[in-house]
């Protein structure tokens, strides 16, 4: 009888405002501890939580992104528990009537696309962070995350094996950059996942879940889920029974321990937040945002293949990042006239080196009007594509532009027939063998006199001019 | 001097007779003779308030006066104010100064007002009648073995004793009306929303509401007038309310033609006779003025006390929470670790009723509970809320007795946390519903002073104005005044 894993995640992703949820203090990442904190963040007594609008507007564009149903009217929540680093005793959340419900994503799969169903989007406020090492014993509590916005984003539990789930992830992590939500850098914290995993025998209900916290790499999650799966099927088979738990994974052990127990869960209390009114907005409101939707990445995709004729694969290179297809297009823009070789140019040149540098598009020295300026001595034949590649490195030293540098190192091609068939004859005087062999059938030195061409202009001749008068002079 | 109304001090300042600090000496005197007696101010820095006078008679001279110039008014505890400290009477914010100061008290600045002190209250404004205040039980100026009602006690025994000439209260469940009743005095619980509640240290923050606590009709439509308006820091504070004209309203005097609703379950066995008999009283002579009376009915009302005691606590169970000694307010010595942290730092620092409540929301947001407990009672609040809908559908406002019986002796009632509750039976329903309410003077009984209570429609203060100073104005329970510290 074969097992059958059960996954449902929860991802926390910070939404990119200006400012906190609630207050106007900065959300800066890195700044001095309790720099970035006011009366509201901090929960001093009298203070009151002000709805930071643009973090509405980021988690509606992200209900409908996942086609969901935007509620007209949530309301907040209080939700209640005791920790040092969240400073009111209570979280701002959504419980009873979230902003977004019923929506879902088409993730890829070895099987073809498998649609994951997203039951909810709600908006809550983050707390602060309890540093508690290298402090001797004591703890400090830095507040200048506190009540900055999250999206909560609750899936179904559609996913089957470690590999679905790290996919709806990533999926949902392109998403969210693509549409300017949140920057989701998981070292930051901006992006966090907590999944809910059990396991059944194949054709049963589903099995007791364990919660997994703070899985906070892809490779983490995957671990994580994979131990899990595995520890679940163990006990079973082993006669035991999955108790429902939060546990947490340790990456560095490969191994998750209980946190707590459903005994010892918390009772939230959650109760109407009576300080703000129920969020309200117009069907209007709703259009304004969706008219406001950038591209996503599979309309990219497809627009890719058609207006420009890529192929699949470098139609999905391109449209990885909103920052990499705009520069795409920015490229096509100033190089109109092949968007093929700009593909070519960006997807396998420019990203490969910037690569090996660990750099991003976003970091890159050149821009692509720069890189436009390249591709086109490339297509009016001032010089070749592998005297390009070189040029490209020089540019990406010192961000010249590709004609100061053609200028300068003198890496003009030459197109002028008379030198050309002034080389080849020089050449054939040099190497009158080679010249009998040919000229007796032996037609394969064709390729050597065009080598021994190309090396004598130090190769800067015109390939295709090389090759078409070395054909005229040999075979006249 | 001191039992003079706002208006009257505006006319002694604006004639030259006195200036804001000479005004402030005089106060701060009475204060002087009587605060050992009637433990109303927990706070007053002398020099503190004669720097404010000072800087008011300058602006006086060079800008003229603005709506409140010079005048001192008390500050309940509960009230956020950079200067001094802001305690809410609990140990467990002994010392706090808060970073800040209130909307309501930033519009006083701005009016010209002279900050003049902190007053007593229970402790973060849960009870009746002062004596859950960690400074101690204020006491009655009519007589100093009573309550003085709460949990604006110190602002209203502290107008009524001429210790200031008016006072910031605030109201969640009667805390404005039932100490102005049972002190003698003018107090108005506005429109939830009309005041932002802004720097005002939550305890139930849906029905919280700061208002004035007044000698005169005139002089709460004066310092509501300031009080009033929208603050985008506040969700709940209404941006697009009606305006009121307050003092208009005041000046007409006049309730010729006005339908007055007499609610039958505001008049029920238990109550004092005296305040029975005061109220009828009350309710002939607005006849004789002209009023209308009309006999209705809201037949929610009993259960509104068990209501709040349901949705007051859930809130101020939350709103409690933050007093955790991580960043403020009291520590417990030496804690072991984290929990022990919290439970001596809140058992040092709440007292036995402030606990009680924290238990009893707590229990009712409880997993299991919610549904029988704080669900009903928002469905008994709903309720409610429509008979007042219903009752308005029929008359222009409501009169009723503001509190059953008069001021209760002090410890009479601390063992009895129930009785206690059901001495707000006829101020809670309006806080359910939201609506406006005013308390003021209609008499006595045994020698203590009676409240008569106004309800008026959302945004409809100026209709509560209009006929309490036409009251006002056919009786002269304004120039009575308790016999403490002589006159």
């Amino acid at each position: 009888m074969s097992w059958e894993v059960v996954i449902g995640l929860e991802v926390h992703v910070q939404i990119n405002t200006k400012t906190k949820a609630f207050c106007g203090c900065s959300t800066e990442f890195g700044a001095e501890p309790n720099t970035q904190t006011c009366p509201v963040c901090l929960g001093m007594p009298g203070q009151l939580p002000v709805l930071n609008s643009e973090a509405v507007n980021k988690t509606v564009l992200t209900g409908l992104a996942i086609n969901a149903q935007i509620n007209l009217e949530s309301k907040f929540d209080r939700k209640n528990y005791f920790y040092p680093d969240l400073p009111k005793g209570y979280q701002i959340s959504q419980f009873a009537v979230p902003l977004v419900e019923h929506g879902y994503l088409d993730i890829p799969t070895a099987e073809g696309e498998k649609r994951i169903g997203i039951t909810r989007i709600h908006m809550e406020e983050d707390a602060g962070k309890s540093l508690h090492e290298g402090l001797d014993g004591v703890s400090h509590i830095d507040l200048n995350r506190s009540g900055i916005p999250l999206m909560e984003i609750v899936s179904e539990p559609d996913m089957r094996s470690a590999d679905e789930a790290v996919a709806y992830l990533k999926q949902l992590h392109q998403l969210v950059r693509f549409l300017d939500v949140s920057g989701a850098d998981m070292e930051k914290g901006q992006f966090r996942c907590d999944a809910n995993v059990s396991v059944r025998r194949r054709g049963e209900p589903l099995g007791t879940r364990a919660e997994l916290k703070n899985l906070n790499s892809f490779r983490f999650i995957k671990q994580a889920i994979e131990y899990e799966a595995n520890r679940q099927i163990e006990l079973i088979e082993d006669g035991g029974t999955v108790v429902q738990e939060t546990r947490l994974y340790d990456s560095v052990r490969g191994e998750s321990r209980s946190m707590r127990s459903k005994e010892e869960a918390h009772d939230y209390r959650y109760f109407p937040e009576p300080d703000l009114p129920p969020l309200r907005l117009s069907q209007q409101q709703v259009d304004a945002i969706r008219d406001g939707m950038p591209e996503l990445p599979g309309q990219l995709r497809q627009r890719f293949e058609s207006e420009y004729g890529l192929s699949p694969y470098d139609a999905d290179v391109l449209s990885q990042t909103r920052e990499l297809a705009g520069w795409y297009e920015a490229l096509v823009a100033a190089h109109p006239s092949d968007p093929k070789r700009c593909a070519n140019w960006l997807a396998n040149e420019l990203l490969g080196r910037l690569k090996e540098a660990g750099r991003d598009i976003e970091d890159s020295p050149i821009s692509a009007r720069q890189l436009a300026g390249l591709l086109d001595r490339i297509e009016d034949g001032t010089i070749s594509g592998k005297i390009a590649k070189d040029v490209l490195t020089d540019m990406m030293a010192d961000g010249r532009d590709a004609d100061a540098i053609i200028e300068a190192k003198g890496l003009k091609q030459v197109s002028d027939t008379g030198a050309i068939d002034a080389m080849i004859r020089e050449v054939f005087e040099a190497n009158p063998q080679q010249l009998e062999q040919y000229r007796a059938g032996r037609e394969k030195l064709f390729g050597f006199f065009v080598g021994q061409v190309m090396k004598a202009s130090k190769g800067q001749a015109n390939p295709a001019l090389v090759n078409q008068r070395l054909k005229a002079l040999l075979d006249g | 001097m001191t039992y003079a109304t706002l208006s009257e001090l505006r006319a002694q300042l604006d004639s030259g007779a006195q200036t804001a600090c000479s005004l402030a000496e005089a106060y701060l005197e009475r204060v002087q003779a009587l605060n050992a007696e009637l433990n109303a101010f927990v706070h007053i820095d002398a020099d503190e308030v004669l720097e404010q006078a000072a800087a008011s008679d300058t602006y006086r001279a060079s800008h003229g006066p603005r709506p409140l110039e010079g005048l001192p008014i008390a500050i309940k505890d509960i009230f956020c104010t950079q200067d001094g400290p802001t305690q809410c009477c609990s140990n467990i914010l002994k010392g706090y100064r808060a970073p800040y100061d209130a909307h309501v008290i930033t519009r006083l600045k701005e009016a010209g007002a002279v900050l003049f002190g902190k007053t007593n209250m229970d402790e973060f404004a849960m009870g009746s009648s002062n004596e859950t205040s960690a400074f101690g039980p204020c006491r009655n100026p009519w007589d100093t073995t009573r309550i003085p009602g709460g949990s604006s006690g110190g602002s209203a025994c502290a107008v009524a004793a001429g210790m200031a000439p008016a006072a910031l209260g605030t109201d969640t469940g009667g805390s404005i009306r039932q100490p102005a009743a049972l002190c003698g005095i003018t107090g108005l619980k506005p429109t939830y929303g009309r005041v932002s509640r802004r720097g005002i240290i939550a305890f139930a923050s849906s029905l919280d509401q700061a208002g004035p606590m007044t000698r005169s009709v005139e002089d709460t439509a004066l310092l509501a007038s300031v009080m009033c308006g929208h603050d985008s820091a506040d969700a709940t504070s209404v941006a697009d309310a009606p305006e009121v004209d307050w003092l208009g309203a005041c000046a007409a005097r006049d309730m010729k033609g006005l339908k007055i609703g007499r609610p039958r379950e505001y008049f029920i066995d238990g109550m004092d006779a005296g305040v029975l008999q005061a109220v009828e009283e009350a309710i002939e002579t607005c006849r004789e003025l002209g009023a209308e009376v009309i006999d209705v009915s809201l037949p929610h009302t009993p259960a509104a006390v068990a209501a709040y005691y349901v949705i007051a606590p859930s809130e101020a169970s939350a709103n409690l929470s933050r007093y955790d000694g991580v960043r403020f307010g009291h520590r417990c010595e030496a804690p072991e670790d984290l929990l022990d942290m919290y439970t001596r730092t809140r058992d040092e620092g709440f007292g036995a009723e402030v606990k009680r409540r924290i238990l009893t929301g707590s229990f009712a947001l409880s997993s299991g509970y919610y549904d029988a407990y704080y669900l009903k009672a928002q469905k008994v609040r709903t309720l409610i809320r429509q008979d007042f809908l219903q009752a308005f559908a029929q008359v222009d406002v409501l009169l009723t007795p503001t509190s059953p019986v008069t001021a209760f002796h002090i410890g009479e009632k601390t063992d009895d946390p129930l009785t206690m509750y059901l001495a707000d039976v006829f101020t809670i329903a309006l806080n359910l519903a939201g609506l406006p309410g005013l308390s003021q003077p209609c008499g006595f009984a045994d020698g203590l002073p009676v409240g008569l209570q106004w309800i008026a429609p959302a945004w409809q203060e100026d209709r509560i104005l209009a006929a309490a100073s036409a009251y006002e104005a056919a009786t002269d329970w304004l120039s009575q005044t308790p016999a403490t510290g002589g006159n």
